[in-house]
């Protein structure tokens, strides 16, 4: 995966960044095995965005599905990063919460059901702020679980990549899966510069927040297990061989001793060129593997 | 908004467990102590203000890289050492207005070091440990993900200097596009967006909203009370099933969150058609 694709592969591509929630959902399925649970014609909609004068959607932007992959159960859980910026609300958050309960429901009955998160959010939807919060905790505790039975896999593949509190739970999740266009952070460019001013970061520099929060050095520092082309056929395949091989042995939000020690060794007096992390944090000890 | 954050947690935090310190090796953001709590030992963590922190963005009570990987190893500690035995309980003092928002955090990949901490309180409840959240102040933003929504049972002081939300307000009001007076009148009506404590109690995420005297410089009776509350939330919780139900079984939640349970149960029933 280190080799940057060639001109004709890039021309023969399918892109998988200009679909939507719904189109990827079902791009990752065994083809014609997906149906959608309470899609937008069952008209459940945030009762919180119309009070604030905002337009609500009938899937609250977050879309789910069941069906197969790789010929095993797996769930979809997708968020539509062109409503509301993906952000997680009371029904969007409520819908991702309960289908990981249901799949871990599943497993526990003996189906092996694996998910996949797909994530492109900026965390909480403010319009709906404790809620959405309370409903990302639900997510992840709903992780914790299932992850102990069947992966628990997180796409991120562009264009919103995956912020704020959901970056953490993108963290819980058993793999990780990124484009070079996706980002993973907690804290988005603008809300540091708001914050900590523009010395401490440049929202506008987006070299800088590509070298920083980009699927290259992510993947590149270990803490993303995939690297893939935005590509149908190849995140498809790179989702199935993930949901195949199973559980990992461990978990990289349990790996607390490693990373501890990695930041105790960092030098903390001065910001850091994110290239030299890459030579710091060898991949070796991850959860990851090479494809 | 308070600017002694962090201070609070300090106060409660002695008051509690008669001391106010880190652990050998730890840095000075994060106290745990093993201090009794009704009959039994309970674990406490609080994430305090170090002004000599390591890492400059961390260092007036934010959680950061450090403190996110000492909370966890100081629970998973726990939950190891208790593998096979009475699993004690665990109390998250809450009082701490932001994570660490800097460049180096976000290079270092501070969203791990959060779900390192949630993954240990998490992974806590699930083996069964009582896991306590006291809101003693504020809890905005990654806070309250990192440090107390994984507990089986949430307490706050019932106090305008308990703030708990997902963003501090001069920032919820710039991108929501709102003056701050126009954010403090809407969430007058609309619960879930409030600042007011009283409000957050409405959603029904709190197991109680405790009344003390004098929440800066609580009184004997103050402590007293409190420790009983926690001594009660920790009957409850080995009660209770180790899932995060309680949320949304409560009857404030039945009112407050009725989109979320009327989700869940058509999703649920989707599902089963096959």
């Amino acid at each position: 995966m280190s080799n940057l694709p060639s001109i004709s592969n890039f021309i023969s591509r399918q892109s998988f960044i200009e679909l939507d929630a719904r189109e990827r959902a079902i791009a990752l399925f065994d083809e014609g095995t997906s149906r959608e649970l309470v899609g937008p014609f069952d008209r459940i909609e945030s009762p919180w965005l119309a009070m604030q004068d905002v337009t609500p959607q009938e899937d609250d932007g977050c879309v789910v599905m069941k069906g197969k992959i790789g010929g095993q159960a797996a769930v979809v859980i997708a968020l539509e990063g062109a409503f509301q910026g993906g952000s997680l609300g009371e029904v969007s958050g409520g819908k991702m919460a309960a289908a990981l309960t249901l799949a871990s429901a599943d497993n526990e009955k003996g189906v092996s059901t694996s998910a996949v998160v797909l994530l492109e959010t900026g965390g909480v939807r403010l319009q709906e702020a404790n809620l959405g919060e309370a409903a990302i905790a639900e997510i992840m505790a709903s992780i914790l679980v299932l992850r102990r039975h069947a992966p628990v896999i997180c796409l991120t593949a562009g264009t919103v990549g995956c912020f704020g509190g959901m970056s953490l739970a993108a963290g819980l999740c058993s793999y990780v899966v990124m484009t070079r266009e996706s980002r993973l952070g907690m804290n988005g460019p603008e809300v540091i510069e708001q914050e900590s001013g523009v010395d401490e970061f440049d929202s506008k520099d987006h070299a800088l927040i590509w070298a920083i929060d980009g699927g290259e050095q992510r993947y590149a520092t270990g803490l993303a297990d995939a690297l893939v082309e935005d590509d149908i056929p190849q995140i498809a395949d790179a989702i199935r061989n993930l949901v195949l091989k199973g559980p990992p042995p461990v978990y990289r939000s349990s790996q607390v001793e490693l990373y501890r020690s990695r930041i105790a060794a960092l030098d903390t007096s001065r910001q850091w060129d994110p290239k030299e992390l890459r030579a710091l944090w060898s991949t070796k000890d991850s959860t990851e593997e090479k494809q | 908004m308070s600017e002694n954050a962090g201070l609070r947690g300090t106060v409660w935090f002695r008051a509690i467990t008669g001391q106010a310190s880190s652990m050998p090796g730890d840095p000075k953001s994060v106290l745990t102590s093993d201090a009794p709590l009704g009959k039994e030992q309970a674990r406490f963590l609080c994430v305090v203000p170090d002004p000599n922190a390591r890492f400059p963005g961390a260092r007036h009570g934010e959680v950061g890289l450090e403190e996110g990987y000492t909370l966890a190893a100081r629970v998973r500690e726990i939950v190891e050492q208790d593998k096979g035995a009475i699993k004690r309980p665990i109390v998250a003092i809450v009082d701490a207005k932001s994570q660490a928002y800097g460049r180096r955090e976000e290079t270092a990949a501070i969203f791990l070091a959060c779900a390192a901490a949630i993954d240990a309180y998490g992974s806590a409840r699930l083996a069964g440990h009582p896991v306590i959240a006291l809101i003693v102040g504020q809890a905005i933003s990654g806070v309250p993900l990192t440090h107390g929504y994984q507990a089986n049972r949430i307490l706050a002081l019932d106090d305008d200097g308990v703030v708990i939300h997902a963003m501090h307000k001069a920032a919820a009001a710039r991108i929501t596009r709102r003056s701050v007076e126009e954010l403090e009148k809407l969430g007058k009506k609309i619960a879930p967006i409030s600042y007011d404590v009283r409000d957050y109690a409405k959603l029904g995420l709190l197991y109680k909203l405790l009344h003390v005297e004098n929440p800066e410089k609580p009184s004997e009776q103050d402590i007293r009370n409190v420790q009983d509350e926690l001594v009660g939330a920790v009957a409850d919780a080995r009660r209770g099933p180790v899932d995060l139900r309680n949320r949304l079984e409560s009857k404030e939640a039945l009112e407050m969150r009725r989109a979320t349970l009327l989700v869940r149960s058509k999703l649920e029933a989707q599902w089963l058609e096959n």
